[in-house]
């Protein structure tokens, strides 16, 4: 069964979303995702500064299978892209909740509102839907 | 829901994930895809390659049927057991499927071909047959196991009796002898040494078993995947198939044009391509930036032209990207590759990239 923090939120995509104590939010993927792709051999962050949309792909997962975009789950402005990845992708598939993170954004003004975002009840009914 | 070999309520048991390959329900991979690239690699390692069709063929003109059908010579085989690698060709020179030829007696050939082209190939060898009064049987009886890696040999004879082990471990390289009901082959694809047994389906579970029980890990197609690119080996359907030729796909080295009078199927047209020189080839390539090959990425040829990438991973072995690629013939040693709208550059080498567990990367 994959794990599904209750503190966070989640979009349909697969990725997770973490609202830090300075309004900015941090970004990933979920247990469920990283699962799936299998052992994560590249992993492509965005660069701090990158303005990026809701729904716009903003980073990439390699695992030796596959290739898959990441989403921006809400607009805003990058403000760090985790750049321990480089060197050890595998984190994102250790601790995909923790060290694993892809990026953090300061989201656009009413962005986090007009986001389509799943509680954590909401996202494991998602797996449950999907047999995962 | 797909074929299945008769080992898939044991793949489900030891939590595989499956996956459909060639209309067949198939283990991709049991816990890490690179975890069980590096068994192989370093120890050992266990495929279920059931799927792939072992086709008998027998009859006292057998020997003249496939000095027809392929394109390699079966007069290289004369040694009981021995083992060749073949492509079949239609007339035009198109691979129809790459396969391993076993002589096992002047009336008694074996064949093994992908899973994939079944039924093509065996209408195919059928059609061509009939002509040589050979007789085709599809073995559906049979699974086959991979046990492949530096100790898999030691491992898979502990499941033989002493003096049939003894037997399997005299083998050479691309030989194989009947052990009782099981047929053992110095064979494989993965760039280790091991064995390919095929059974009766009924020895496949406990066979499986008991390999697990000596540390032979359950390695999935995945894994498979890995370690036949590293070792450069060609997978039909991705490097070569019936609109390519061997000599545009790494293969001339399996094509055998003497002796002269071998008038094999796609003889003519390959003659054509030799004589007029083949203006594609399949090349080798190492990702020199970060970043993953994959197939059907663009390849980007200094001073004009362009290829594709026909199947590219990154090579758990390696700690890099690897592919093989179809260029045009003057692409020399370096070449840029698109991936999702940048170029990155690439060294064009010659595989294989790595041989019983070294890298031969300089």
């Amino acid at each position: 069964m994959s794990n599904v923090p209750a503190d966070l939120r989640y979009t349909k995509s697969h990725e997770w979303l973490r609202t830090l104590a300075d309004g900015s939010v941090e970004i990933g993927i979920t247990d469920h995702a990283q699962h799936a792709l299998g052992d994560l051999v590249f992993v492509e962050v965005p660069d701090a500064g990158r303005a990026v949309k809701a729904g716009e792909p903003c980073a990439v997962v390699e695992s030796v299978k596959a290739a898959s975009d990441v989403y921006a789950p809400l607009s805003g402005q990058v403000t760090a892209g985790n750049a321990k990845l480089t060197a050890e992708p595998e984190t994102v598939n250790t601790q995909p909740y923790g060290e694993g993170w892809l990026m953090r954004l300061r989201p656009a003004a009413g962005a986090l509102a007009a986001a389509e975002l799943l509680s954590a009840a909401d996202y494991q009914k998602l797996l449950d839907a999907e047999g995962g | 829901m797909g074929r299945q070999t008769p080992l898939f309520k044991l793949h489900q048991e030891l939590g595989a994930r499956m996956v459909d390959f060639g209309g067949w329900d198939m283990p991709v991979q049991y816990s890490s895809q690179i975890g069980e690239h590096h068994a192989v690699r370093r120890a050992a390692g266990v495929f279920d390659v059931s799927h792939m069709c072992v086709v008998d063929l027998t009859g006292e003109r057998v020997r003249a049927l496939l000095e027809h059908l392929i394109a390699n010579d079966v007069g290289k085989l004369r040694v009981r057991g021995k083992a060749l690698y073949s492509c079949m060709l239609e007339e035009h020179g198109g691979v129809l499927d790459d396969l391993i030829v076993y002589f096992l007696s002047e009336s008694w050939f074996r064949l093994v071909v992908n899973a994939g082209t079944r039924d093509r190939d065996l209408a195919w060898i059928r059609r061509h047959a009939a002509a040589f009064g050979v007789e085709v049987s599809e073995r559906a009886d049979l699974a086959m196991l991979a046990v492949q890696g530096p100790e898999a040999r030691a491992k898979a004879a502990q499941l033989l009796q002493p003096a049939q082990a003894s037997a399997a471990l005299a083998l050479g390289t691309f030989v194989g002898c009947e052990l009782g009901h099981w047929f053992v082959a110095r064979t494989g694809y993965t760039g280790e040494d091991g064995f390919e047994i095929m059974m009766p389906a009924r020895d496949a579970v406990p066979a499986w078993r008991s390999l697990n029980a000596l540390g032979v890990a359950s390695c999935g197609l995945g894994a498979r995947d890995t370690l036949r690119l590293e070792a450069g080996m060609n997978l039909y359907g991705h490097d070569m198939d019936e609109s390519t030729h061997p000599y545009e796909s790494g293969l001339a080295w399996t094509v055998a044009l003497e002796p002269r009078a071998r008038a094999f199927i796609g003889r003519a047209a390959l003659e054509a391509i030799v004589a007029r020189g083949s203006p594609r080839k399949l090349v080798g390539l190492l990702l020199e930036d970060r970043g993953v090959l994959r197939s059907h990425q663009k390849v980007v040829v200094p001073g004009g032209g362009e290829g594709e990438i026909t199947s590219g991973t990154f090579a758990p072995t390696l700690e890099r990207s690897i592919a093989l690629a179809r260029v045009p013939a003057a692409t020399a040693d370096k070449v840029q590759v698109d991936i999702r709208g940048k170029l990155l550059h690439a060294r064009v080498v010659k595989p294989p990239f790595v041989r019983n567990g070294k890298s031969l990367i300089s």
